[in-house]
């Protein structure tokens, strides 16, 4: 199947600093999340690719059409962006019809019932958006961005500023329309919304692609890299000469605080470390990583 | 050219601001000015063309102007919302000529139909109104070219703006002849002066100059300000 979204070796700089350094990505249909720390260059790269920046290198093109200065590409194209400002002072249906009308569909009434049914928002489209929670400010947009029926939606940091039951609603939307053969490409620097929604992933991590392709086996790799993990329990002492005896530790510290463990692989020690405990009558009082920010994720997918 | 969907939602936007109270101060303190004036001052006062023709050419219109014609467009430019009308195929061409025609509408019913009303009100000056009327509707459709066009260039069109009315139309081109070649305002005197012939009017440009002039600038002004937006770039995002 050919991929709806082709980049070929695009760079964007800003002066002398370098945003997005040299990225080759295929997208076909299905969810594909782009994952990455804040400042990885997430943003720029789905605002070259909606058509909002120029590449300042490199070839990038959505159905085989260049996207930059070229309005037709949106034909095929629906862009949810990450700011929260639309026309607060239509209703969501007056929003999405107007968006109907932009596009000269034939059918506009049908268009935007259509959209509006799909993100479930029947409920409160006669509602001024100014009056929309966060959440159904961006299921409004989501509606906005369908109503033509694009073959590629580009999503910006959908699930900023939604409550827990909004995300998951979302998600089943994404995936729904993922499942229909749609090219859906979202991003985030939030590991578990990606984890839940896509089935394939690029990683960004300072203008650069860090990994690309199924998220499980970057996901095991992500969770096989070294970690270092505070620890305090009912007797240090004993758990650090039961820890030590398994390969996935690579060196444990007796700290005045509790023992520093340094293990060889994040998730064999996050899944064995209670039954070792249990076998030996030992109590945990607290477990906890010391490095879990996602650049040190990043960072270690990106030496290896 | 005109896109009726774009020129609803600009209608709703630019009416339903807090800031659309501003549009009428200027138009309510002309007239309100008009009332006094005639009933303070006997029949056959000359102030009539330095009122209407100063104070609605070098306040009213260019002032009302500036602030429909930097918001129809960069308003939305500013908060955002721009991107949800440049994400559909409308040519950019069509949201250009739309906000313009939208602005220069705007500014003719709270700029030039004021100046018609005040020109009325005023005694002895019912060929005056109608000649002040018509080089305002002129300032209104070139005011709004140049200004949805600043507003498209710059983030800061109403502060350049600002300095364009009072500096350069304020003061140098009244200091200078040459400069009048670049004011939108002498443009408007000019097509007033040339329909009622009035020297207290202070009209430096010829009616035929003033038009072809206030043409060009016009033309070029949309011209580049469709170009401009045709590369429209999400900025201030790096991440």
């Amino acid at each position: 199947m050919t991929a709806a979204i082709e980049l070929t070796n695009v760079s964007r700089w800003y002066g002398n600093v370098v945003a997005v350094n040299d990225i080759t990505m295929s997208i076909g249909p299905g969810v594909t999340g782009l994952l990455g720390p804040n400042g990885a260059g997430k943003s720029t790269i789905l605002h070259m690719i909606s058509g909002f920046l120029e590449p300042s290198k490199g070839e990038l093109t959505v159905d085989g059409a260049a996207t930059w200065r070229n309005p037709g590409t949106y034909r095929t194209l629906g862009l949810v962006p990450e700011r929260d400002s639309v026309y607060a002072f239509l209703t969501g249906e007056q929003f999405v019809r107007s968006t109907a009308k932009l596009h000269k569909l034939p059918d506009v009434a049908a268009a935007t019932r259509h959209a509006i049914e799909m993100t479930e928002m029947s409920a409160a489209a006669d509602r001024r958006i100014s009056t929309y929670s966060k959440g159904m400010r961006q299921r409004i947009k989501v509606a906005a961005a369908l109503v033509h029926d694009p073959r590629v939606l580009l999503l910006d940091e959908p699930f900023n500023g939604m409550d827990p039951r909004q995300r998951i609603h979302m998600m089943e939307l994404l995936a729904k329309l993922g499942a229909e053969g749609r090219t859906i490409l979202f991003s985030s620097h939030i590991l578990e919304e990606v984890e839940r929604l896509a089935t394939t992933i690029q990683v960004m991590v300072a203008g650069r692609l860090a990994a690309s392709g199924d998220f499980r086996a970057i996901r095991r790799l992500m969770t096989s890299r070294p970690h270092v993990f505070s620890v305090t329990s009912s007797d240090d002492r004993r758990l650090a000469a039961a820890l030590v005896a398994h390969p996935y530790t690579n060196a444990v510290e007796l700290t005045a605080k509790g023992l520093q463990v340094r293990a060889s692989d994040f998730g064999a020690f996050c899944a064995r470390i209670a039954p070792v405990a249990r076998e030996h009558g030992i109590t945990l009082r607290e477990l906890r990583p010391t490095d879990e920010s996602l650049e040190s994720v990043f960072g270690y997918l990106i030496s290896n | 050219m005109f896109n009726p969907t774009v020129a609803g939602i600009t209608l709703r936007a630019t009416l339903g601001r807090r800031r659309a109270f501003l549009f009428a101060i200027p138009a309510v303190v002309l007239i309100v000015l008009t009332l006094v004036l005639r009933t303070s001052h006997p029949a056959g006062a000359a102030w009539q063309a330095h009122v209407l023709g100063d104070f609605g050419f070098s306040v009213l219109l260019p002032l009302t102007a500036l602030i429909i014609g930097t918001g129809v467009l960069g308003a939305e430019i500013d908060d955002g919302s721009a991107v949800h009308l440049l994400a559909t195929p409308v040519r950019r061409t069509e949201v250009i000529m739309t906000k313009f025609a939208v602005a220069a509408a705007l500014t003719a019913v709270f700029a030039a139909l004021p100046e018609l009303i005040a020109g009325l009100i005023a005694p002895h000056s019912g060929k005056l109104a109608v000649a002040l009327f018509a080089g305002a509707l002129a300032g209104a459709v070139i005011y709004a070219a140049v200004f949805v066009m600043a507003s498209v260039l710059t983030g800061r069109a109403i502060a350049l703006g600002l300095l364009y009315v009072l500096i350069w139309e304020g003061l140098l081109a009244n200091l200078v002849g040459g400069a009048r070649i670049l004011s939108v305002a002498h443009y408007s005197l000019g097509v007033a002066n040339g329909i009622d012939h009035d020297p207290s009017l202070g009209a430096g440009l010829t009616l035929t100059t003033s038009v072809v002039l206030g043409a060009v600038v016009t033309i070029g002004a949309l011209v580049l300000a469709a170009r401009r937006l045709a590369a429209f770039a999400i900025k201030g995002e790096t991440t």
